[in-house]
């Protein structure tokens, strides 16, 4: 494990390093972060993420000593391939529209008995942290549902109650800036100083924005799941925290997730 | 209804729930009387941090009645009603001084903490301009959901020019009902100073807003 934390640091280091000495000619952010991607290659980081993420999902843990191996992501138990394409989904077993973090921490629970508060206490790491087991087995299950083809189911109705609600929240002006979702994602071509804002709305930018989550965060140098990026959103829109797996964030990805319909997996991705 | 009783449940209820119970029918069984609506899906889903208190989950009359897709306040009455609540709100300068320190507003301008979880209550708030609009042209990094106020004192400094631009900052539903752009001082986000001060950056003519 060790081993694997070096090399990451090993790599992510020399390319920044590489690409801070190197003169930069254009201003934008985005083309720092192009050239990295490109000096990078197929050398995304989040590899070492993703390989924790297969031995985590592997290892027999917790008290009643099993792995994850049989864990239901909606395509059937032990089903990882393809299964981030169709999260958010109902589950029988839960009774619960589930997105990936609420379902993995659900068969933690569940399958390996282990104490999901603790968990939850930590969900996503800080900067200068290692990952945390769940960022490790998103980022898995996301790099087996590469190029799959997201296709949200919408036939329960608890999926379209979902849809729905998670329409309205992304509508709810809130907080001392007024704040919706919308403010900053219901336009095309918009931006935030120089960072492009995906319309939300639209199929192009919700498949872009769900497509490529989660990411390698190059600036933090930390995997980071959709979820954190849902309470980075919320903590900009000056609202409380939102908390991993809960029903607001699976209800505004269930609203993403369907809008992008037909858009194909390319997470982990590399973010700016 | 049976199938939005059993959406309520959060998945994290559930899981803690079935941790406690013998069975996972026991945690079905749990009902609520009316369906969620997104405030309580809110108020269920998030946690206070810090600063960032639960009461900012309230919306106020404004804040509801622009929560859409259109951004249509209602009918024509109830938009003319809103407009001249945010009217009244307005207060302007005692002192009749409208024009602060251009050098102040721009980093005013240029930061964007203030009011997050991760801020610190004791430093002052920004106003973020840079995010959505843009204003000195050396400046690169700008955002443009908002519209480009580069050269924005070619208008003047007329009293009603003044008075206009001190009203768009303090409350810009004065003049667009469901603005997206925050009441900086309505919500008290911005001082007097501190909007005193971007009203020197947009209208000074020695700022670089305006060379």
């Amino acid at each position: 494990m060790t081993t694997l934390h070096n090399k990451r640091a090993h790599l992510g280091i020399a390319a920044l390093c590489a690409m801070l000495l190197a003169p930069i000619t254009v201003a934008q952010d985005d083309d720092v972060f192009a050239e990295y991607r490109a000096m990078m290659g197929d050398e995304n980081p989040a590899i070492f993420t993703i390989e924790e993420g297969q031995e985590l999902w592997e290892t027999p843990m917790g008290p009643k000593n099993v792995s994850l191996e049989q864990c239901d992501l909606g395509l059937g138990p032990g089903v990882v391939e393809g299964a981030l394409a169709q999260l958010p989904r109902y589950f029988e077993d839960a009774k619960a529209v589930q997105d990936v973090e609420a379902r993995l921490l659900y068969c933690m629970e569940t399958l390996q008995g282990r104490d999901v508060i603790e968990l939850l206490d930590k969900p996503y790491s800080s900067i200068g942290e290692q990952g945390t087991e769940l960022e490790a087995l998103v980022a898995f299950v996301a790099d087996r549902s590469m190029d799959a083809v997201v296709n949200l189911p919408q036939g329960h109705p608890a999926e379209q109650a979902m849809y729905k609600k998670g329409e309205e929240i992304f509508y709810y002006r809130a907080g001392p800036h007024d704040f919706s979702c919308a403010t900053c994602h219901s336009q095309t071509d918009k931006r935030i100083r120089l960072q492009a804002l995906p319309n939300l709305t639209t199929n192009e930018g919700a498949g872009f924005a769900f497509t490529t989550w989660p990411g390698y965060r190059i600036s933090e140098g930390l995997l980071r799941t959709m979820g954190w990026r849902m309470q980075s959103c919320g903590r900009q829109q000056r609202l409380p925290q939102f908390q991993s797996g809960s029903e607001a964030v699976i209800a505004l990805e269930t609203f993403m997730g369907v809008n992008a319909k037909g858009a194909v997996m390319a997470a982990p991705g590399l973010k700016r | 209804m049976k199938t939005l009783i059993k959406i309520l449940l959060t998945p994290l209820l559930a899981v803690s729930l079935l941790a406690g119970c013998e069975t996972q029918e026991a945690a079905v069984a749990v009902e609520t009387t009316a369906p969620a609506t997104a405030k309580d899906m809110l108020m269920a889903s998030m946690k206070p941090k810090n600063q960032a208190t639960m009461d900012r989950l309230n919306q106020d009359e404004l804040q509801a009645a622009c929560s859409n897709a259109n951004n249509m306040a209602g009918d024509a009455a109830a938009m003319e009603a809103l407009r001249k609540a945010a009217e009244a709100s307005v207060v302007y300068p005692a002192d009749g001084n409208y024009l602060g320190d251009w050098k102040n507003g721009n980093d005013i301008a240029a930061n964007g903490k203030g009011l997050q979880w991760n801020d610190d209550p004791s430093d002052p708030n920004g106003g973020n301009c840079y995010a959505c609009h843009q204003l000195d042209p050396k400046e690169v990094a700008y955002g443009t959901l908002g519209p480009s106020l580069t050269n924005y004192g070619m208008r003047g400094q007329s009293e009603l020019m003044l008075k206009y631009t001190w009203a768009k900052i303090y409350n810009p539903h004065v003049y667009n009902v469901c603005s997206h752009m925050p009441r900086f001082g309505t919500q008290n986000i911005l001082t007097e100073q501190q909007m005193k001060d971007i009203m020197a950056l947009l209208l000074d003519p020695n700022s670089p807003v305006n060379q």
